[in-house]
């Protein structure tokens, strides 16, 4: 199979076999943020963006991507210049061993964007679907807490 | 009150040197990785939990096209070792070949597949003919030694090196027993004696990032492993042993890792992706799915507890009698060890005269336990932590005050120290640093302790039940005389350093304090450290990342190769200064005289050694070997809210007061605490091992086996209380494994405070709360 999609504000022509997980294509072609954690859509590692939503790419068909514009972790900042999210979880200490961050931060991401002045309640509602064994999560929270005011403040 | 430390870059919570890097999804991890031509790697698993191999026909699987090769017993070298990433000589037997013709449990290794991708190589399993005769399978940990029973390891070969207590036929995996003063005096002096049962069960480790190999070669043929390792020298090692190749053809490299809390302190698969790549003369890559983490990696070792304390009308402790069965599954990966630090780790916070230890490990056709965070001494917190709270209450003491009265202090010592280490004898010890006093206090208030005790003891009538419970415990840092740990720094010419360690950064953020005790040790900022870790081509050799011990261990190592550079530095800038070297010291990336003003920058000295006089490069390695294991502190707080009406127990809040010695990263410390107590209330609450009646696992998946994620937390606070180690770098200690210990007896003296009801096995699952409330009410 075909398909056009935006990635990361650039279009990309992906082929890939009918029955193959958009999670499976988008590491093939090298977007390594987007990690394997379960391929049952339990624990969020391989979370991207469509169209804006946060979705797990493991139990999406890659077919599903057709004309869509996806964003991956890849494609939230550039190394000089970190998303306020990254930079927020980074300041806050909620990296330990950083393979659930990527999806954490791209859902993160995702709430902010529609909520900037999410609840505890509605931060840890939309990270719920995505699993940490290392931090106990409390500083993952409060990250997206102090991105959540940095982003308000204007401050990068 | 002991020393406290704070330096400029110890103390401080500076930023995680790879977290910027890692937020932003670099390539870091083990299968963030492409070789031209990689095959691809799968694993055939036993349907059977005992079975023997009859025969294998693979020649429908070699003829499919895309198949690169298929091994299974007969076509590998049977080599017995342990799996368990252990220093040698390993205290775990040599009870695994890489393929063998039985198979004891379901999800043993049958045969192994390499094909041009996934697809075909699963394709090629399903072409593999095993004939099996199934034998009868044993399960049941207690039965496991039973005259009669079937023996799992009946295999003629396998053994320990070590000389321990190891009777395969009765699938007698390991014996320990010891004894301090006179246990059946202590129980008659006792005024109270409690006796009871206690069992903890199955549980997965759940590290984010699942097992994964990349085998690929030198140009000039030498293998190249690429693996998701907590131990990569101990991988060279056995996996050298398995291939039967000198160590001098292998080179590990260990990236960032995806978690690990002991589940990759083991030779998992790396030899079998080794040994395909080897036969294929390709790279091949070797990954586990979820599933297969969860029944072929590796799982916490069940255990069995038979108890007796004694306790006198004053509070006083005077008999502790433990004996247990660990179930270490179907191989003895960390079997001995993990049951050996029931005593030699955990007891020895307990000031009590008499103690009686019998530890027994034995196999069973279930999953194969190994290293996992807590390691033992996990599980006796959980049964000393609930007798402890029985022994308060029979004597009408304080909990708070009961713990304060009975634990280890500052000056004080253990006989067991001595008598039992975690492999043999172990080493006298007198504490040098114990804030467990101001740990209770510190960590009472800020829990409310008092008021919430008093709060609940009247609480009105109603459906949900509030209760208060606490433990305390010590998890001692690494394993002495036997860890090793060394670290290779050079001087750049602008002064920077590169720091090249093997303590294996598994995500706990080892590589920063490493690099900020060497900046402390240099007064150097953090910038001009680069951290390189772990490729055993290039960085020195280290134990790995286990046992509590790389703060402590690699940390030490640090400061004394620091000690060499200095001297170095130094040396250099007398010549420089025209001044001897007793008038200089080190000071902010400079070398100033004590005497007058002169002053020499590093950037300056390190061009001076490198292109203008005397010329050599400033480096140094040292090795640091653990001498004693220092004792870690945790005093632990919790609140539960336990609905009778459906039986589940909600933790509320939790505190822990912890002294970790210096904590050299004061946010990572507590990273370790907040990220160990969720683990273990997960485990508590909600993971367990279902298996059918035949031995397999029925819930292989997050979506059935149950981690907690953002919606199940409660309010977790960890309070850091200073002390000053002096064996360990600038008065550190230990933080990996301690606060995982205690969540299990803190939880069930809630749920006993809350409901009256004492749970002695763990998980409180509402089934198992309910069925406790039924059982009360149907007695009252």
């Amino acid at each position: 199979m075909e398909i056009t999609c935006k990635i990361n504000n650039v279009e990309k022509r992906l082929v890939f076999e009918p029955h193959e997980k958009l999670l499976d294509v988008l590491r093939r072609e090298g977007y390594y943020g987007v990690k394997f954690g379960c391929g049952n859509g339990d624990c969020g590692a391989c979370t991207i963006l469509v169209n804006g939503k946060a979705v797990k790419s493991c139990i999406m068909f890659a077919a599903q991507a057709k004309d869509k514009e996806i964003t991956t972790i890849e494609g939230l900042s550039t190394h000089e210049n970190p998303h306020p999210v990254q930079k927020a979880f980074v300041d806050a200490g909620a990296v330990q061993c950083g393979y659930c961050t990527p999806g954490m931060i791209i859902s993160a991401k995702a709430l902010l964007d529609r909520n900037p002045r999410p609840t505890e309640d509605e931060i840890k509602e939309a990270l719920e679907g995505n699993l940490c064994r290392c931090t106990g999560y409390v500083k993952i929270i409060g990250a997206v807490e102090l991105a959540s005011q940095r982003m308000r403040g204007g401050k990068r | 009150m002991s020393k406290i430390f704070k330096g400029k870059t110890v103390g401080q919570s500076v930023e995680k040197i790879d977290s910027l890097a890692l937020s932003q999804g670099k390539p870091l991890f083990t299968d963030d990785f492409k070789v031209e031509g990689m095959l691809h790697a799968k694993f055939l698993w036993s349907p059977h939990a005992h079975a023997r191999i009859k025969n294998i026909d693979t020649s429908a699987a070699e003829a499919l096209p895309g198949v690169h090769a298929v091994i299974c017993y007969k076509n590998v070298p049977r080599v017995m070792h342990t799996t368990a990433g252990q220093g040698w000589p390993e205290p775990s037997p040599y009870d695994t070949t890489m393929f063998d013709n039985k198979v004891r449990y379901v999800g043993d290794r049958v045969a192994a597949v390499a094909a041009d991708t996934e697809e075909i190589a699963e394709k090629a399993l399903q072409l593999i003919k095993v004939s099996y005769e199934p034998l009868e399978p044993v399960f049941d940990l207690e039965h496991a030694m039973d005259k009669g029973a079937p023996v799992i390891h009946d295999e003629p070969d396998c053994k320990y090196i070590l000389p321990l207590v190891y009777e395969p036929k009765s699938n007698h995996c390991a014996h320990i027993d010891l004894d301090v003063g006179n246990i059946e005096r202590g129980l008659k002096e006792a005024d109270f004696v409690i006796k009871r049962k206690f069992k903890t069960h199955y549980g997965q480790h759940c590290a984010m990032e699942p097992h994964a190999c990349i085998c690929y070669f030198e140009p000039n043929g030498r293998l190249v492993i690429r693996s998701t390792t907590q131990v990569p020298f101990h991988t060279r090692r056995i996996v050298a042993q398995c291939l039967q190749i000198p160590e001098r053809m292998i080179r590990v490299i260990k990236p960032r890792l995806g978690g690990g809390f002991g589940s990759k302190q083991e030779i998992l698969f790396e030899e079998v992706c080794a040994l395909l790549a080897l036969r294929t003369k390709r790279p091949v890559r070797l990954v586990y799915d979820r599933k297969e983490v969860f029944v072929s990696s590796r799982t916490r070792h069940p255990m069995a507890f038979w108890m007796e304390t004694g306790v006198k009308k004053d509070g006083t402790l005077s008999a502790i009698k433990m004996k247990v069965i660990s179930n270490t599954g179907a191989y003895g990966s960390h079997g001995m060890t993990v049951m050996s630090n029931c005593c030699a780790k955990a007891l020895p916070l307990y000031r009590c005269p008499n103690i009686q230890f019998i530890g027994d490990t034995v196999y069973t056709n279930l999953p194969q336990a190994g290293a996992f965070r807590g390691y033992g001494v996990f599980q006796a917190s959980f049964v000393m932590g609930i007798l402890m709270d029985e022994m308060a209450e029979a004597v009408e003491m304080d909990p708070l005050e009961f713990w304060r009265k009975n634990t280890i202090r500052e000056g004080e010592s253990h006989p067991i120290f001595e008598r039992v280490g975690e492999v043999g004898k172990g080493i006298a010890m007198v504490i040098k640093s114990c804030a467990l006093p101001e740990c209770l206090e510190k960590g009472a208030t800020a829990f409310g302790w008092k008021e919430k005790r008093a709060k609940y003891k009247k609480q009105p009538a109603g459906p949900i039940r509030y209760g208060v419970g606490m433990a305390c415990n010590a998890h001692g840092a690494g394993v002495p005389k036997i860890d090793m740990a060394s670290a290779f720094a050079k001087m750049n010419d602008d002064g920077s350093f590169n720091l090249l360690i093997s303590a294996a950064d598994i995500g706990t953020g080892s590589d920063t304090v490493m690099a900020q005790i060497f900046a402390e040790a240099l007064d150097i900022p953090m910038e001009d450290v680069i951290v390189f870790s772990a490729d055993t081509d290039l960085t020195p050799f280290d134990r790995g990342a286990y046992a509590s011990g790389t703060t402590y261990c690699t940390g030490m190592a640090i400061v004394k190769m620091a000690d060499k550079i200095k001297d170095q530095i130094l040396t250099v800038a007398a010549d420089m200064l025209d001044e001897p070297k007793g008038n200089l010291r080190i000071e902010n990336k400079s070398v100033v005289s004590t005497k007058n003003k002169k002053k020499v920058e590093f950037h300056k000295i390190a061009k001076q050694a490198l292109y203008v006089n005397n010329q050599f490069q400033i480096a140094a390695i040292a090795s640091n070997a653990s001498a004693i294991p220092p004792q870690s502190y945790s005093a632990n707080f919790v609140e539960v809210a336990v609905d009778t009406e459906t039986g589940e127990v909600k933790v509320l809040s939790y505190v822990v007061a912890l002294d970790c010695g210096t904590a050299i990263n004061p946010k990572l410390a507590e990273g370790q605490a907040e990220g160990a107590i969720l683990q273990a209330v997960s485990y508590a609450l909600t993971e367990q091992y279902h298996f059918d009646k035949n031995g397999r696992m029925l819930n292989p998946s997050f979506g059935r086996y149950k981690i907690f994620s953002t919606s199940d937390i409660p309010k977790i606070k960890a309070i850091l209380v200073p002390s000053y180690e002096p064996s360990g770098p600038f008065g550190a200690k230990s933080i990996g494994e301690l606060c995982i210990d205690c969540v299990l007896p803190a939880i069930s003296n809630a749920i006993y405070n809350a409901i009256g009801i004492r749970l002695y096995e763990t998980p409180f699952t509402p089934e198992v709360v309910l069925k406790a409330l039924k059982e009360k009410q149907s007695k009252m």
